[in-house]
């Protein structure tokens, strides 16, 4: 099989196994629900505020609603030392990084769909900006957050205290991107200033991110 | 450790050891695989067996010498290399059906096919049933080995790592595991290149029928190597 197909070929395994626990999905949902709901009780906002605010408050319950599930996928291939399996195998090791990647880009994105309406409900948003760029900010957003956050996970696999280490490593690492990523929406909600640079270096991040995560994996899934 | 007269080795360690720490795991153990032979290793737990096998197969690396696998470094063989571990390495939601599908996507040779009829003639071959389709977490020990089993001979390896193959087995499953390796080393291979089995048991009689040396190991060392009968 081709990189391409290896890919593939793992993101369907993860996919199917997420079908079967839903361990994953079922987390995050709870997790930014929570977030959601208890955030709109706090604020009580009107609806300019909220549009201020709302951009933050998404972003803060997709990540940590996200961390979760990064966690998750790599105690998968723990189990039963399926990782070792893995190692084993001749086929390249970024293309099970990359299958995982866009499984995790999967869960999360489904939680942005369910989550979005409610988020409208909650916070009385009504978009001021170009709303169709939400569209490209909260894919290249959230794949941000998942690429680092896989690699992370990943390096962290082998150390006791790996669920407390992966929100450690990655959060500062992933600030450029939390910037970008919250200005944006932002920017676009209140209509108040152009989200063009912060989606431009929100490319650019993801970009480099893949690149250096495609390129160490190796080195990180043989590490001993 | 040397078995006579064969330069062909399947494997080769030169002094090596691996440390964790202060611990040693493996104590400056030189010794040669045959190509087309099955040892079996013995000793008490925490002589190294693990970490011999886990050596072989390039999962760790040593601390100190040298390891070499059909004639390259162990990482550079994995195709060529079958490990089964304590664990059973399968994904508990999928059945071993599914199990053995996407290991033998992911391990065999570019161009080739391990569709179906290789999946359900492996599945056969260890005792399981091919239509089975309930997930690898309830089975019981012994079908899951079995399934292990079943997921390194579809990779078709030339040299077949074994940890403890026959735990969690009873009589009749260990004696049917015996026989398919032994015909396992009869599948023929390219260019007259043979078969080997390196496996680890505490039950040594078990394995009397496919055992060509046996290998003692002790408190990180190999202490002695025989051939069998």
């Amino acid at each position: 099989m081709n990189f391409f197909w290896t890919t593939l070929h793992h993101l369907r395994k993860d996919l199917k196994l997420e079908w079967r626990s839903r361990d994953a999905v079922n987390a995050m949902l709870f997790f930014a629900l929570l977030v959601v709901v208890i955030f709109s009780f706090a604020f009580d906002p009107t609806a300019a505020v909220s549009r201020q605010i709302a951009g933050g408050i998404l972003w803060v319950a997709l990540v940590f609603a996200a961390v979760t599930a990064l966690n998750q996928a790599w105690a998968r291939e723990l189990h039963n030392q399926v990782l070792d399996a893995q190692r084993m195998s001749p086929s390249p090791a970024a293309a099970l990084f990359l299958g995982k990647v866009l499984a995790n880009f999967l869960f999360v994105t489904f939680i942005e769909i369910v989550l979005a309406p409610l988020f409208i409900i909650f916070y009385n948003l009504h978009v001021l900006g170009n709303g169709w760029l939400l569209l490209l900010v909260l894919p290249l957003g959230t794949w941000a957050l998942v690429v680092n956050g896989t690699f992370f996970a990943a390096l962290g696999l082998r150390t006791r205290n790996r669920e407390l280490l992966l929100p450690l490593v990655l959060f500062p690492i992933s600030l450029p991107a939390l910037l970008a990523m919250v200005q944006a929406t932002t920017a676009i909600l209140t209509g108040e200033a152009d989200p063009g640079l912060w989606i431009q270096m929100l490319a650019g991040y993801d970009i480099i991110f893949t690149t250096v995560g495609l390129l160490l994996f190796e080195v990180v899934l043989h590490a001993e | 450790m040397s078995i006579e007269n064969e330069n062909l080795h399947a494997a080769e360690l030169r002094a090596a050891s691996r440390l964790y720490g202060s611990f040693a795991a493996l104590r400056q153990v030189t010794a040669e695989f045959r190509a087309g032979l099955c040892y079996v290793i013995t000793g008490e737990n925490g002589a190294g067996k693990s970490t011999l096998l886990r050596l072989l197969a390039g999962l760790i690396r040593p601390s100190v010498g040298t390891v070499s696998v059909l004639g390259g470094e162990p990482q550079e063989q994995r195709a060529l290399i079958g490990y089964m571990g304590h664990a059973s390495m399968l994904y508990d939601e999928l059945s071993a059906r599914e199990n053995l599908s996407y290991y033998g996507k992911l391990y065999q040779p570019p161009g080739s096919c391990t569709e179906c009829a290789r999946l359900d003639e492996t599945l056969r071959a260890v005792g399981l049933d091919p239509a089975l389709t309930k997930p690898v977490e309830q089975y019981s020990q012994g079908m899951k080995q079995r399934v292990s089993l079943a997921r390194v001979l579809l990779g078709d390896p030339h040299l077949l790592l074994l940890d403890e193959p026959f735990a969690n087995l009873d009589a009749a499953s260990s004696a049917q595991m015996i026989a398919l390796l032994q015909q396992f080393k009869t599948w023929p291979l390219p260019q007259g290149a043979k078969r080997t089995i390196i496996l680890t048991t505490h039950q040594p009689e078990l394995a009397k029928n496919l055992a060509d040396v046996y290998v003692r190991m002790q408190a990180a060392r190999i202490l002695n190597t025989e051939k069998a009968g």
